[in-house]
């Protein structure tokens, strides 16, 4: 114990430092975004700025801002979907299990490590053939059903917390299916949706390989315009420091106010019980 | 960043259920019912399609017209002496070591430090893990910026008498001749996995740091009966029942590791000599800027391959395991 009062002092030290270590990206990001383009100079990229100069997110953002309705197009619709189909598949396979339902999940879980190169061609064609090419609702339906596998697993582990005897005897007091999954599940599961929401909304806000492969110019959603920002002729640092700020701001923000759910949907599931 | 292990969600069956009949109800069936769309979906656009890739990668089909005679493994020879693939394979390698290398070792060390019982324990944690709710093409474009040679920390570094070229760099350590290239670890690959730690350590410390909370407290209380430091207690009680998550955390780094595309793509793309180049870059490049489908299809199945190679057996393991 007295080794562990003398090492007090040493471990904020540490933490202090590591803590500075992780937000010096921050911190040169704000600097650099912050910065007339003329004092973006190499040499000077740790100062802090001279004059606070907001014009690079003014021309930052006039660049991004139809990217960013994009986004949100996207996000939004996508994500309530696929909750939504990830608390039925994940109700069905906690409290309506038959035979070889534990085989058929597995079969489903395996779509969530696949590398989606794998995919990318066909499924190129196939939007190409349905005319959904090129379009939010491609992307949205993209989104959609490759968030099967992750939502179903994080609902289904969800799910088996709430115990089979209320199920039950709700079933005994002659509810089905449906009145047991809108009366008893949804209601308990409401933390379940917040989860699996803010984790959807996280992933799919940027997401990049199929943003970039499935749609062109001015249907991209916002990470495929970040990434042009940087490859236009002459790099302008300082935009392009304050774009990365405002394309990571709805998921930071998210993150800020409602962490606790993010950390528990990244560990949804990866814990063993 | 998906995370995964299957909970054991058995719990114990009420005398109802197994004084039920056998026969399947009309509520079991509806049940299926309601399965059915997400099934079909899996079944067409996950491995339907990874069939129809498959195909693919067996055909002529190298340019804009689709051709699907048969090429047999045409396409899969070409990758394998190809320079530019093998310098992917290089690379692919070293960046999947020392990334998860470093996860591992960072990961565990924070935990351990954030679970001494310290103030302000939230607001260290939240700095460690904010980076996870970013996007990888913001961190591509921060740390090109972060880790330009001729500015960023070589400002600092250049003080101490240390300097690197970071993603620029072309020389390959530990170098010898291996097919057409040269094997070794490029500097330049450390340029990016210093960003991919960056962003990826906090999804380890959150797993280290819920398997911290999870032992129980007599553990380490029954160590120092028996007159062990603390140090002793880590090293020889709580890192071992740690081994189960570093399980987890290395297969889960592992395949994002080696389908990692957009970090790359947007911080320093294949670089020369393709220097930083993975397959994940290198197919995107040359099916959708080059045409090259069939040769694209080859490097998705291979990409396909060396992810199920462990993810296969894993989750079979974790079913197995649940259902015990």
């Amino acid at each position: 114990m007295a080794l562990r009062t003398l090492t007090k002092p040493l471990l904020y030290l540490l933490l202090v430092g590591l803590s500075l270590l992780f937000l010096m990206p921050v911190y040169v990001m704000l600097v650099t975004s912050l910065k007339p383009l003329d004092q973006v100079t190499l040499s000077e990229m740790w100062k802090l700025p001279g004059t606070i100069d907001v014009s690079s997110y003014v021309t930052a953002f006039e660049r991004l801002a139809p990217n960013l309705m994009n986004s949100f197009y996207l996000v939004i619709p996508a994500t309530l979907l696929s909750a939504l189909l990830g608390s039925l598949n994940g109700y069905v396979l906690s409290k309506w299990r038959f035979k070889g339902s534990e085989t058929l999940f597995t079969v489903i879980l395996f779509g969530m490590f696949i590398p989606y190169q794998s995919i990318l061609i066909p499924l190129i064609q196939f939007l190409r053939e349905i005319g959904l090419y090129n379009t939010i609702p491609g992307l949205i339906f993209v989104h959609v059903v490759y968030g099967i596998p992750i939502t179903t697993l994080m609902f289904r582990n969800f799910y088996a917390s709430i115990p089979d005897e209320m199920i039950e005897s709700a079933k005994i007091d002659g509810a089905g299916f449906l009145r047991i999954f809108r009366h008893i599940m949804i209601p308990l599961s409401i933390t379940g949706f917040v989860v699996v929401a803010i984790w959807q909304f996280t992933n799919i806000w940027n997401e990049f390989l199929f943003a970039v492969t499935i749609t062109t110019s001015d249907q991209q959603p916002i990470m495929v315009a970040l990434q042009n920002l940087s490859g236009s002729q002459i790099v302008q640092w300082n935009v392009q420091m304050a774009g990365a700020l405002l394309a990571a701001l709805p998921t930071l923000l998210v993150y800020i106010f409602l962490g606790k759910f993010f950390v528990k949907g990244l560990l949804a599931g990866s814990v063993k019980g | 960043m998906e995370p995964v292990i299957v909970k054991n969600t058995k719990t114990v069956k009420s005398p109802v259920k197994t004084m039920k009949k056998r026969m399947l109800s009309s509520d079991q069936l509806l049940a299926i019912g309601f399965l059915l769309p997400s099934l079909l979906l899996i079944a067409v656009f996950v491995y339907g399609f990874i069939s129809w890739t498959g195909y693919v990668s067996l055909s002529n089909w190298n340019s804009l017209v689709p051709d699907f005679s048969f090429a047999g493994l045409k396409n899969y020879d070409f990758l394998f002496s190809d320079f530019r693939f093998q310098a992917d394979l290089r690379n692919t390698a070293v960046f999947t070591v020392l990334f998860i290398g470093a996860i591992i070792i960072f990961g565990q060390f924070l935990a351990v430090l954030l679970d001494q019982k310290i103030r302000a324990e939230s607001l260290f944690r939240n700095i460690f893990f904010f980076p996870m709710a970013l996007s990888f093409v913001v961190t591509g474009v921060v740390w090109q910026w972060l880790l330009n040679p001729s500015t960023g920390v070589n400002l600092f570094l250049s003080k101490i008498g240390l300097e690197s070229m970071w993603y620029t760099d072309t020389n390959i350590l530990a170098g010898f001749k291996w097919g057409k290239i040269e094997f070794g670890v490029p500097v330049a690959i450390t340029a990016v996995v210093i960003a991919a730690v960056w962003q990826m350590t906090g999804f380890a410390v959150a797993m280290y740091l819920a398997g911290l909370r999870g032992i129980p407290d007599e553990v380490r209380e029954a160590a120092r009966m028996d007159g062990a430091t603390e140090f002793q207690i880590y090293r020889k009680v709580i890192i071992p029942l740690l081994r189960p998550i570093t399980v987890s955390v290395v297969i889960i780094m592992a395949h994002i590791s080696l389908k990692i595309f957009d970090l790359i793509y947007a911080m320093t793309g294949p670089g020369a000599n393709f220097v930083t180049d993975v397959p994940g870059v290198y197919m995107f490049e040359a099916t959708f800027r080059g045409n090259y489908y069939a040769n694209g299809a080859a490097i998705a199945v291979i990409m396909l391959l060396s992810v199920a190679v462990f993810i296969v057996p894993y989750l079979i393991f974790s079913r197995r395991k649940a259902e015990s």
